[in-house]
């Protein structure tokens, strides 16, 4: 037979299992309901406490949805032109090497204005950390196509679907750059189950660690869904996106220690 | 044998029902109310507390941080 | 230790980076400024100083570094010539909305589009009244010699950091490319320690720093607006530097900047020779622009001429300083063509002793 506990038994300080990180704001996030941003942000704050490095770090936020996250985490930020966090992020740990720096990007921002600064920050080896949001749409400007919208998509400027002839080919940045000699660590994680976020947060802990390692830049992509874009709602978003995201960005390692997965 | 027992609060007001913790729990404890808070959003509440084990799963992927879990291990 | 030296404006510029105990330069090759970022590669600065030095993948990521390195608080400059420093006037925009020091030198060269690689001063609009998006000033210093292009790194550091502003060091690929002697001033220290606004991580005694350029509320913006506009008030108050040569009996001024001011000098002698009283305005900062000195001198000379080597740019503030008092005419040469001064004598007088 079961004790009979209350509520009022287990609601107490010394039963605490789960509770926020005291390194994301009081201030309530503007995302969607179901956001994948929020829990991204979450973890990242997580682990800024868990490493206790929070005077250690520097955060670097992009154009796009996330371009508020500095409103939402406790450390210091700044706000970077659209695409060009990995080089802000460059000149910040170049000057200063013993910080924890990461920039935080969407599909948009890292993939396409900011192709540039995010292959060669990649390939000089930055000792930086990159979260890497892909959802596949352009969600703050309203749903229009982004370089990672699949073939077959339909967005606000692909109203009919992405038409690969005319509109070009959805891109695969993650792959791309793990191909370059200045990445360490390159995984592609997701965040819409208990399970993926466990897994998620233990790939942002180690692009966090392995920049004690020097040995060059992680880049973490989180696929996402964007429910308002793709008019979803977020519970059938999720869905959608394993269904039709996983398959053209199958969530896992693809390099690990400099070394690409399943390669001699 | 030892058996955990849980409870969850949510921040209701910062709640935006989005219903990713309704499927993540497996116990079915969590629904969204029939009501709404001031933005007017249904908000997760457990529906079925003696259910819940406070296995974190919720609090985990809510994306808005909004779930404070406790747990206690209780005789069995 | 002071030192002499015989070095290209460009050396100049980039040895005087590291004397004045600069953080970081992010650039780009272009000519004809590419000696900076050569001479700072060959000179090893990050074992003399700890000075980092690094080529970018373009002139937008050198500038978006520059960002970077300055919200950090740290001195950092970079360089380019006129196609380079239309790429980074995105990065100029946000570095002036976000309220960051920093030094840019444009070693300027003929335009449009590709242009020429040879001396110009056209892109004196960009410069002075912003360049990029949005109701903001650089402060523009203007060289006209090998020395002030060294002179005014030092310089420039110290009002952008007053004013926590970028600032822009205006020369063209003449004063790059020519040697003369310099005198280096001894190696300042580094800094040690960083102003309060500076992202160097969040310690428990303080609150979290956020540099950005945005704010969505727009009483917010306007308010952030009009607070950057007292800044240039302020400037224009305190900042404004210039020279004259020859203007307490001067009946005709010449008014020029950099190169054609330099080349205006010789002017002023060749005109006097003639019996005509030229005097020359030179002005070192272009923002803030002497207006003050310009509208004094306006009610004492005949006629004013710009000299600029583009088709008349700074010739509009100096129409705007004058209202109207004197007539204001231009002579410039472009291309890349640099005017002689017997051009300029022959233009003062076809212009106003027909």
């Amino acid at each position: 037979m079961v004790e009979n506990t209350g509520i009022s038994d287990i609601v107490k300080d010394e039963n605490l299992v789960y509770q926020k990180t005291k390194v994301l704001t009081d201030k309530v996030m503007h995302y969607c309901p179901g956001c994948g941003h929020g829990t991204a942000h979450r973890l990242i704050a997580e682990v800024i406490e868990e490493m206790d490095i929070q005077a250690g770090t520097i955060g670097v936020t992009p154009v796009g949805c996330a371009v508020l996250m500095y409103n939402y985490l406790d450390i210091d930020m700044q706000e970077a032109a659209h695409g060009r966090a990995p080089a802000v992020a460059t000149a910040i740990k170049r000057l200063m090497p013993d910080k924890y720096v990461f920039t935080y990007q969407g599909d948009g921002d890292l993939a396409a204005i900011g192709t540039a600064e995010t292959i060669h920050a990649c390939n000089r080896g930055e000792n930086i950390a990159v979260f890497f949001i892909n959802n596949g749409i352009y969600g703050m400007t309203g749903g229009q196509m982004a370089p990672t919208t699949l073939s077959g998509m339909k967005s606000s400027t692909s109203p009919y679907g992405r038409d690969v002839q005319m509109m070009g080919n959805p891109l695969k940045m993650t792959e791309l750059v793990a191909q370059l000699p200045g990445t360490w660590y390159v995984t592609r994680q997701a965040v819409h189950t208990p399970a993926s976020v466990r897994k998620a947060k233990k790939a942002i802990r180690q692009a966090f660690e392995n920049q004690k390692l020097k040995k060059g830049l992680s880049l973490v992509e989180i696929v996402s869904n964007c429910n308002s874009g793709w008019k979803m709602s977020p519970v059938e978003a999720n869905k959608w996106m394993v269904e039709n995201m996983f398959p053209f960005y199958p969530p896992g390692d693809i390099k690990l220690e400099g070394k690409m997965v399943g390669k001699e | 044998m030892a058996k955990s027992k849980g409870s969850i609060i949510v921040d209701k007001e910062r709640c935006k029902g989005c219903e990713i913790c309704v499927l993540a729990c497996p116990t079915g404890v969590i629904s969204l109310a029939r009501e709404v808070n001031s933005k007017g959003y249904h908000f997760a509440y457990m529906e079925n507390p003696e259910a819940c084990t406070g296995c974190t799963n919720c609090a985990v992927v809510c994306p808005d941080g909004v779930i404070t879990v406790y747990r206690k291990k209780v005789n069995a | 230790m002071k030192e002499l030296k015989l070095m290209k404006g460009n050396e100049a510029i980039a040895e005087a980076a590291i004397r004045a105990g600069a953080d970081a330069y992010f650039g780009y090759p272009i000519t004809p400024q590419s000696e900076i970022l050569e001479y700072l590669m060959a000179e090893k600065p990050h074992e003399r100083t700890g000075m980092v030095v690094l080529q970018a993948e373009s002139e937008i990521a050198a500038i978006n570094m520059v960002y970077g390195g300055a919200a950090c608080g740290r001195k950092v400059i970079t360089s380019s010539s006129s196609p380079g420093i239309s790429l980074k006037q995105e990065g100029l925009s946000y570095i002036a909305g976000s309220e960051l020091p920093c030094v840019v030198v444009n070693v300027v060269r003929g335009g449009p589009g590709l242009g020429t690689i040879q001396p110009a001063q056209s892109d004196y609009f960009q410069a002075v009244k912003g360049g990029g998006h949005g109701d903001y000033r650089l402060i523009v210093l203007a060289p006209q010699s090998v020395q002030e292009m060294a002179d005014f790194v030092d310089l420039g550091f110290e009002l952008a950091f007053k004013y926590r502003n970028p600032l822009m060091i205006l020369t063209d690929g003449a004063l790059g490319q020519m040697m003369e002697k310099v005198w280096l001033q001894e190696q300042k220290p580094r800094m040690k320690t960083f102003p309060e606004w500076a992202t160097t991580g969040k310690t428990p005694d303080r609150e979290r720093n956020i540099i950005t350029s945005l704010d969505l509320d727009s009483a917010e913006q306007e308010k952030f607006n009009m607070k950057i506009q007292e800044k240039y008030r302020k400037m224009e108050a305190e900042e404004v530097r210039f020279e004259t040569t020859d203007t307490e009996d001067a009946e005709y001024l010449l008014v020029a900047y950099g190169t054609s001011a330099r080349i205006c000098q010789k002017s002023v002698r060749l005109a006097r020779d003639k019996g005509i009283k030229a005097g020359l305005l030179r002005p070192v900062t272009l923002f803030p622009f002497p207006k003050k000195i310009l509208s004094e001198l306006a009610g004492k000379v005949r006629g004013i001429l710009t000299v600029e080597m583009s088709t008349g740019q700074m010739v509009e503030d100096v129409r705007l300083a004058v209202e109207g008092k004197v007539q204001v005419e231009h002579y410039g040469r472009m291309g890349g063509i640099i005017p002689s001064p017997e051009d300029i004598v022959d233009a003062l007088g076809k212009n106003f002793l027909k």
